[in-house]
């Protein structure tokens, strides 16, 4: 009995001792561990197309009442903030649409899949049973996307992707899927190029999460790394303790990281990264890319940098100014892919596509500028020469670095 | 045959392969950050395993029990002045805040079991409801909390709050010891000390023995049952405030309304494998299971092997021995 609590009372003492010395040097340690030796400026303009398809149009169109056009994706769940970026994109091209064109007045429904390919096949199943569904916007991830392509198929219902990039998707001959960027067959060689090239890493570390789009992302990344990759490692979504993976990375000292996956998990592994003494750049596709990964990986974010077939849209300065006003917030990744995919569906109906065979026929063989790009698809529903984007965190914001291929 | 078996040895290219020297060369940061999130998880599985040890009922809602005490926390702490850059603050400060930031989360977790024993357990029992009836409705207290929060607070998780940076302290055999490591063990292993010695030294203790052992004698001996009952969960509740702060200590990102449910499984996981009833149990299950789960990601190669190596243990566990590794229950525990 006076064993135990003399125990005790030597536990609760080295507690206090070691609290103490714990936190005595603490402040004394700058807080500047981010070792980015290279500097690539950010860029300040972009070249977008002049002539872009606006969705205000002529202001003349006419279209029967009752149209809607349908955002599917993420509205809650882990990573929820890249489809809200989504259909506020959206939201801004049908408010303007809608103002302009008295006589064509359409309907925005969102369904909510939480970004979970699990939870997906519901909503979607919801929205190709609502009629006046013509046209979709989504799916926002890859996995959910995979997940229920073939119920917009059976149904005829067109669909654009503002962002799910794993190439896999245009192979299930699909004629109703279109993506409206590039996909990781075109994100994951640029992204090994970025690394080794502009990054100087010579040895990089792989970890990849267990989604549709991390595992494909990954595997065009190391692929294009080559040489370089000196270890890989594989986390599952809703991950939270990365110690045993960082263990390892700490021991391997490469360059930099380039994690393949979503911020919700890429956040809290680069800022356990940097706590546990890592000092090298951390490399994260699209899916990490959004002021989300800063507020949560708080200063640990200052060595990110990331890879996106996005356009910044923050660039773009008409529609910049008309996000902010609407939503009081800077455009977010994919926030103008998501504004130009809801132009082409909207031009189509204001062209009098108004049935769902319609609408899908016009954006097969559309062929015209949108804010970002230019939009024309392949037989596959594959975008023409899309282009990749680098961005870098600096002073706590997610600033473009130019084209990376 | 036999021959075929021997040229064709399992080669690094299959699915499952062993990697020993990177199991060598991590063991040590392995086992330390294993006890890390190992004493977190202990903290939580005392929740279940009180509960269960006097209702016999597993509160699937304790997860939201625990995530509320970290929005306190992020709350708290931010109001403080807390943010994601390494606070500026002396010593001192940081640390009043700190305890602060503990003491509150402690009440909100404390008051979240005490909410949801008068609201949803305390109805069903009156009525003599079923035992699967108290399993149900838990699940679906469960999810009413979590989207409660969601309506409140979003989607997304909290901004990351940093509470002071890990400093290196110890070095053993070549892998750094931080700060939080070391305060979230000892002050984990202290917390469960206390409750420990509480259930058995206490005379609320002795009352929360009576009524896990049987219910009826101890209500005919005197002992206030409901009382006993909102203790048990109260006290769960304190231990998941103060798992709260330690979590977010080292997650800081980790606060969103649905965070709490793989921490909870994995601390249900524990309160089994320890001996579900048993608050040592609870401690050694949570240590054991964070440990397990380190080593065998890293035998195995990829973290995604994490949760299936700690199962497996923890049902080869069980099948040896079914009532968990210490095995005893709560009522069975002496003074």
């Amino acid at each position: 009995m006076l064993k135990k609590k003399v125990l005790t009372s030597l536990a609760i003492a080295a507690a206090a001792g070691l609290l103490m010395s714990g936190c005595a040097n603490q402040g004394s340690t700058s807080t500047s561990t981010s070792a980015s030796k290279i500097n690539i400026p950010a860029i300040t303009t972009i070249q977008t197309p002049a002539n872009a398809v606006l969705p205000a149009g002529d202001g003349k169109a006419t279209c029967p009442a009752g149209l809607t056009l349908g955002y599917i994706g993420a509205e809650t769940g882990a990573n929820a903030q890249l489809g809200i970026n989504i259909y506020d994109g959206v939201q801004l091209a049908l408010d303007q649409h809608n103002k302009a064109n008295p006589g064509c007045q359409v309907g925005f429904k969102k369904f909510d899949t939480e970004g979970d390919p699990t939870k997906a096949t519901g909503p979607v199943t919801q929205a190709v049973n609502e009629a006046d569904i013509v046209g979709v916007v989504g799916l926002p991830f890859s996995g959910e996307s995979k997940a229920t392509g073939n119920i917009l198929e059976q149904k005829g219902l067109v669909h654009i992707t503002p962002s799910a990039t794993n190439p896999g998707l245009t192979t299930n001959g699909w004629t109703t899927f279109f993506r409206g960027l590039g996909n990781d067959a075109v994100q994951g060689p640029a992204a090994a190029k970025f690394v080794t090239g502009q990054l100087q890493a010579k040895k990089v570390y792989l970890v990849q999460d267990d989604s549709d789009y991390g595992i494909g992302l990954a595997a065009t990344t190391s692929k294009a790394l080559g040489s370089a990759l000196i270890g890989t490692d594989k986390v599952t979504t809703g991950q939270k303790d990365f110690s045993a993976v960082i263990s390892k990375i700490i021991n391997a000292k490469p360059d930099a990281v380039y994690y393949s996956g979503y911020y919700a998990e890429g956040a809290p592994f680069d800022q356990q990264l940097v706590t546990k003494g890592y000092t090298g750049t951390f490399v994260a596709p699209d899916g990490v890319k959004d002021d989300q990964f800063i507020k949560l990986a708080g200063n640990a974010s200052a060595n990110a940098y990331f890879t996106c077939p996005c356009i910044p849209g923050e660039l773009i300065p008409t529609f910049e100014s008309a996000y902010k006003t609407s939503f009081n917030l800077e455009p977010g990744t994919y926030s103008i892919e998501g504004y130009d995919a809801a132009t082409i569906l909207l031009s189509g109906i204001d062209a009098g596509q108004t049935t769902r065979a319609d609408l899908l026929a016009w954006v097969k063989s559309y062929n015209k500028d949108g804010l970002s790009k230019h939009y024309k698809w392949d037989t596959t529903g594959e975008l023409q020469a899309p282009t990749v984007y680098g961005y870098k965190v600096e002073n706590g914001k997610i600033v473009p670095i130019g084209t990376i291929g | 045959m036999l021959d075929l078996l021997l040229v064709h040895p399992v080669s690094a290219n299959d699915w499952i392969s062993f990697d020993i020297p990177s199991l060598i060369q991590n063991f040590w940061s392995a086992t330390f950050d294993g006890l890390t999130f190992g004493a977190i998880y202990g903290l939580i599985a005392v929740g279940y395993t009180l509960v269960y040890g006097v209702l016999n009922l597993i509160n699937f809602a304790h997860s939201e029990v625990f995530i509320v005490g970290a929005y306190a926390v992020v709350l708290v702490l931010s109001a403080l002045g807390f943010g994601p850059s390494v606070p500026t603050l002396p010593l001192s400060s940081i640390i009043l805040d700190l305890v602060l930031a503990l003491i509150i989360a402690m009440l909100a977790s404390a008051a979240t079991a005490f909410v949801l024993e008068r609201v949803a357990y305390r109805p069903l029992r009156k009525r003599n409801a079923p035992r699967l009836v108290f399993l149900i409705t838990a699940i679906g207290a469960s999810f009413a909390i979590q989207y409660t929060i969601f309506l409140v607070r979003g989607a997304n998780a909290e901004p990351a709050v940093t509470m002071f940076q890990a400093q290196p302290v110890f070095d053993v055999f070549g892998t750094i010891i931080n700060s939080q490591q070391i305060i979230i063990v000892i002050a984990a292993v202290i917390l469960m000390i206390l409750t420990d010695q509480f259930i058995r030294r206490t005379r609320v203790g002795r009352g929360i023995r009576a009524v896990a052992q049987d219910p009826d004698t101890a209500t005919l001996m005197g002992v206030n049952k409901e009382r006993i009952i909102i203790i048990t969960f109260i006290v769960g509740g304190i231990l998941a405030g103060a798992a709260a702060l330690f979590y977010v200590m080292l997650v800081p990102s980790g606060v969103q309304y649905n965070g709490g449910f793989v921490l909870g499984v994995k601390a249900f996981a524990a309160a089994v494998l320890g001996g579900i009833g048993n608050v040592r149990g609870a401690l050694l299950g949570g240590l054991l299971l964070g440990i397990i789960g380190n080593y065998g990601q890293i035998l195995l190669g990829d973290s995604q092997w994490t949760d299936v190596v700690a199962f497996v243990i923890l049902v080869l566990v069980l099948l040896v021995k079914p009532t968990g590794i210490l095995g005893t229950s709560l009522g069975r525990s002496r003074a």
